[in-house]
């Protein structure tokens, strides 16, 4: 091993404990914010130590929401975000992986067409096609559904991709063998190809999870309910009206809110968020 | 590459391909034809009747000023937010590359940004330094400087570019890690025993093999800024003031949303689907690359 000096070493502590300090000291600020009087705030004498309001504006912001006319409970806001994240996640899964097998395991005509119309959707985020893809969702009376969140943004290439990429490198014994035993196509891929991709999807899951909880400008179009709105486009809405009425301390308990769920699953499951990450990116 | 072992079976392939095509179909390809479509029709102010003009919305597109601006804006966007981003989680990954105690927890403290939401990420750096009371924006104001981002068109800019920076500094530092960790001991030993320093052992040897990494995180960063600023400008600056924040994609959702001008829209729209087919592409190629040495 190349020698690190002690001192080099020290330096290194620093730098990276510096570094750690820059990422945090937003979401510090922001958790300090979420325990402090509104009043205080709005002066601009916000203090740099948490204060005493955090049970009463975090059950505020929960249960109740802004006091603003168009109030809604954030807590239903994160219900909405989870579900739609959750359809996303599993969705994206689940007609990847199929359509994943089809093309692996089967020979049929147009199989290399249908490949191709899947991957090159790769190419395009929902961004640079949002009016026509509302127009969409409009006829089809999914506006202000789940449907509707979430289906546009399953139409995508990634998981398939990734899926095909690992079927090819399961061994054709495997196939051979449950042949012998007498399996058909969806035994097959049921007993034996659906668990050796556990991990996987395990991995796919945590970043489509992720992806689909910060979504934006898709919910941010298609909601018009408040009672569909998710916690992403909630917290913009809190911040429309003239800053000084906005209600920074339930601003920034959401802000809080609405980053816990996903932190906590690279946090928790940092090994298959690494892997699903540097896998999905390929 | 093809499977030599496989299923005969005359319909089950098509059922198993036929949800997600049924989606892409639907939610990918049809909605991108409209906006092909859309791009060469012109709508009355009523939107009684349109009528077929060729490239005239693209035409008018170039004319105006304000979309060169745009173009020209998104490009400095991207250079600063890659450029700082990356230069920063580069540091960072060297030093955590290093054979340090505590390695593991500082690489969890660092990469959990990469979960925050744009718009969240809006949220956090405007309360930070928003005039009247930002925490930081009171130091800066005490050191004599006229903070004002809600006025200041550059300072909007900095604003903008310093949050969407911040929160790529996860994801550009995992792939440096990753970037660092394959480079093999043995090169480094060997320049080490040349008497080469730390310093010049990381410009001449780290460096250069690190630059496959660089290269991809440059695009990938690229598109980040393209694309995923959207949620932090909406709930910073919303574009303004002026239009000083208004990237590509921003001037797609107001043109269309609030002027309602879905003709010209949708011709920004499709000139932003070629040049992410473009970059998208050198991706691939590089990605080639990578996989066969």
């Amino acid at each position: 091993m190349v020698e690190e000096e002690g001192f080099r070493r020290y330096v290194a502590h620093i730098i990276l404990w510096i570094g750690i300090a820059i990422v945090a000291f937003p979401v510090y600020i922001a958790f300090v914010a979420s325990t402090q009087d509104n009043a205080l705030i709005a002066n601009g004498q916000m203090s740099l130590l948490p204060g005493g309001h955090f049970f009463e504006t975090y059950y505020q912001t929960i249960f109740v929401g802004t006091s603003g006319s168009t109030r809604e409970p954030v807590g239903n806001m994160m219900l909405n975000s989870l579900v739609m994240a959750l359809l996303i996640a599993v969705g994206k899964i689940a007609i990847s992986i199929i359509s994943a097998y089809a093309i692996v395991y089967f020979r049929f005509p147009f199989r290399m067409p249908i490949f191709w119309i899947i991957f090159i959707t790769l190419m395009l985020p929902v961004e640079v096609r949002i009016y026509p893809t509302y127009k969409i969702v409009a006829d089809l009376h999914m506006l202000d559904s789940y449907a509707g969140l979430a289906l546009p943004l399953i139409a995508s290439a990634t998981a398939t991709l990734l899926f095909r990429q690992f079927f090819m490198t399961v061994p054709d014994e495997l196939l051979e063998a449950s042949r012998i035993d007498g399996a058909g196509p969806l035994r097959f891929f049921w007993d034996t190809l659906l668990p050796l991709s556990r991990t996987n999807m395990a991995a796919l899951f945590v970043i489509l999870f992720i992806l689909g909880w910060n979504q934006y400008l898709w919910p941010l179009l298609i909601t018009t309910r408040d009672d569909m709105q998710t916690i992403q486009v909630g917290i913009r809405k809190m911040i429309t009206t003239t800053d000084a009425l906005t209600e920074w301390p339930i601003v920034m308990a959401t802000a809080m809110l609405a980053m816990l769920p996903p932190v906590f699953v690279v946090v928790a499951m940092q090994k298959l968020f690494v892997r699903g990450l540097v896998e999905t990116e390929k | 590459m093809q499977k030599q072992a496989i299923f005969q079976s005359k319909l089950l392939p098509y059922v198993l391909v036929a949800p997600q095509l049924a989606i892409v179909l639907l939610f990918f390809y049809w909605p991108a034809l409209q906006a092909v479509i859309q791009s060469f029709l012109l709508q009355d102010a009523f939107g009684l009747s349109t009528s077929f003009v060729w490239f005239e919305n693209y035409l008018d597109l170039f004319r105006e000023p304000a979309y060169f601006e745009a173009i020209l804006r998104t490009f400095f966007f991207s250079f600063a937010i890659a450029v700082s981003s990356l230069s920063f989680a580069l540091l960072l990954a060297v030093m955590a590359d290093k054979p340090l105690r505590g390695s593991m927890l500082y690489r969890t403290l660092l990469i959990w940004p990469y979960a925050v939401a744009p718009p969240v990420v809006g949220v956090l750096w405007i309360f930070m330094l928003h005039p009247s009371l930002g925490v930081i924006a009171r130091y800066l104001r005490a050191l004599g400087i006229d903070w004002n981002p809600l006025l200041d068109g550059d300072q909007a800019a900095t604003l903008i570019v310093l949050a969407a920076a911040w929160k790529q500094i996860s994801y550009n530092f995992l792939f440096f890690l990753a970037g660092l960790q394959s480079i093999p001991r043995s090169v480094l030993e060997a320049a080490a025993i040349d008497g080469a320093r730390p310093m010049r052992r990381f410009w001449t040897v780290t460096f250069p093999l690190l630059s496959p990494t660089i290269f991809f995180l440059l695009v990938v960063n690229i598109v980040y800024a393209f694309f995923d600023t959207f949620g932090i400008i909406d709930t910073m600056t919303r574009g303004g003031p002026g239009k000083s924040t208004e990237t590509l994609v921003y001037k797609v959702y107001s043109d269309g949303l609030l002027g309602g001008n879905l003709g010209s829209s949708a011709a920004q729209s499709v000139i932003l689907m070629v040049m992410v087919i473009v970059l998208t592409g050198i991706q691939f190629r590089f990605v080639e690359r990578k996989v066969t040495y």
